[in-house]
C-alpha cells in the first residue's frame, strides 16, 4: 500500500509581504471571483438530491437559510463620499433600516454587505478590494451613487476609478447623486428579493465564451 | 507698508513692473532672481504667511509657477509670478525663505512636473509613487486606459 505524502499548500501571500499597494495590486490584478458556490455543500445537496423525495428537504431548507440571510444582511460601515451621508441617513432613525434586520456593522468580518458609498480613486481600489476580501461568503455588495456605478462626474478625471464594478462585482446599483435615503432603502430591499433567492448549491449558468466582450 | 509702497520697492529693486490692485500687488520676476525676491517679499514687506503657490500651464509657452504671500499685519498680498523654459521646468526652490513652501512645492511637483531645485525633500505628495506623468499639465491624457483599474 502506497501512502501519499500530503501536498503542501502554500498559503496566499498576506498583505504584509508586499513591497507596497502596487505590487499587492499587481498580484490581485484579476477581477474578484464570484465564490458565493460552494463545493463541499454542492455535494452534500446533490446527494440529498438523489434520495427518493429528497428534494422537499434541499428546496425547504434552502427556503428557510435565505430567510434567515435575507432577514439579517448587516452591512460594512464603510462611508467614502457625501454618498455617506445619505447612507447614515438611511441608517438612522427615521428611515431606520434596522427593521429590516439590518444592523450597520464596524466590521467587515462579520458583514454580509458593502454598500460602495461614493467616489472610488485609484489610491483607494485596493484597499476597497481588501475589505471585500475580509468579508466571510456569501457577500454582497451595493454600487451607491453614481460615481460607484460609473465614475459619475469625475469620470473624465485622472485619479477616480470608473465604475467600482471594475474592482469587485457587483449585486444591485442605486442610481442617484446623492442618491436619497428612499433610493437606497429601494436598493436593500431589492437586494433583499435577490438573497431571496439565492442558491447557495447547485451549479450556476456561466456565460459563454466572449459573451460578456 | 501700503500695496504702493510695496509695489514702488519692488520696481527699484528688480527694475520689473508691479501692478496694484486694492490691497494686493502682482509681480512678474525672472527666474534667476526668484529666490531673492521671497526674501525681499518675507523681510522687507513684512510678507510672513506663505498662502499658496501652484503653477500654470502655458502650452508651448512652458510653464508659470505662481505664488501668493502675505503681509496679515499691513493686510497686504504679494502675487509673484515666474516663467520657467519651454521643455525645461525648473525653478529654484523657496522653502529656504519660508518653511511652508515645502509641501506646496512637492504637489506642484507632482501635479506640474516642476522640479524645484535645491527642495530638501521633492518627492510626489498625492499621487501614489509611481504614477507616470503629471495629471494636470494640457499634454496629459486623462482617458489613457491604465492597469489595472484607470
Amino acid at each position: 500500500m502506497e501512502v501519499k505524502p500530503p501536498v503542501p499548500r502554500i498559503p496566499p501571500p498576506g498583505w504584509s509581504e508586499f513591497k507596497d499597494l502596487q505590487e499587492w495590486e499587481k498580484y490581485h490584478q484579476e477581477r474578484a471571483q464570484d465564490d458565493k458556490t460552494s463545493e463541499t455543500l454542492a455535494s452534500i445537496a446533490d446527494a440529498i438530491h438523489h434520495m427518493p423525495g429528497g428534494w422537499i428537504v434541499t428546496t425547504s431548507t434552502e427556503k428557510i437559510f435565505n430567510w434567515a440571510r435575507k432577514s439579517s444582511i448587516w452591512p460594512v460601515t464603510f462611508g467614502l463620499a457625501c454618498c455617506a451621508i445619505e447612507m447614515m441617513a438611511t441608517f438612522a432613525s427615521r428611515f431606520d433600516v434596522e427593521r429590516f434586520g439590518m444592523v450597520p456593522w464596524a466590521s467587515p468580518r462579520h458583514s454580509d454587505l458593502m454598500i460602495v458609498s461614493g467616489t472610488v480613486t485609484i489610491k483607494m481600489a485596493p484597499l476597497l478590494k481588501r475589505i471585500y476580501g475580509q468579508m466571510p461568503d456569501p457577500k454582497w455588495v451595493v454600487s451607491m451613487g453614481s460615481c460607484a456605478n460609473s465614475g459619475g462626474p469625475f469620470r473624465h478625471g485622472y485619479h477616480v476609478v470608473k465604475g467600482v464594478d471594475r474592482v469587485v462585482p457587483v449585486d444591485v446599483y442605486v442610481p442617484g447623486c446623492p442618491p436619497t435615503p428612499d433610493s437606497l432603502m429601494y436598493g436593500l430591499l431589492r437586494l433583499q428579493e435577490l438573497v431571496g433567492e439565492f442558491q447557495r448549491t447547485g451549479r450556476r449558468a456561466t456565460p459563454a465564451e466572449g459573451a460578456s466582450a | 507698508m501700503t500695496a504702493a509702497d510695496a509695489a514702488a520697492r519692488i520696481r527699484e529693486r528688480f527694475g520689473v513692473e508691479a501692478v496694484v490692485e486694492g490691497s494686493s500687488v502682482t509681480a512678474v520676476l525672472p527666474r534667476e532672481r526668484w529666490q531673492e525676491a521671497g526674501g525681499v517679499a518675507r523681510r522687507e514687506l513684512g510678507c510672513a504667511f506663505f498662502n499658496w503657490l501652484s503653477a500654470v500651464d502655458w502650452k508651448e509657452r512652458g510653464l508659470e509657477v505662481v505664488c501668493r504671500v502675505d503681509n496679515l499685519d499691513a493686510r497686504l498680498g504679494l502675487t509673484l509670478r515666474t516663467r520657467l523654459d519651454a521643455g525645461a521646468p525648473r525653478c529654484p526652490t523657496l522653502t529656504g525663505v519660508w518653511r511652508g513652501a515645502d509641501w506646496m512645492e512637492r504637489e506642484c511637483y507632482d501635479m506640474f512636473g516642476v522640479v524645484f531645485e535645491g527642495h530638501p525633500d521633492l518627492r510626489r505628495i498625492l499621487l501614489s509613487e509611481d504614477w507616470e506623468g503629471h495629471p494636470l499639465r494640457k499634454d496629459y491624457a486623462v482617458d489613457t486606459p491604465h492597469t489595472p483599474y484607470r
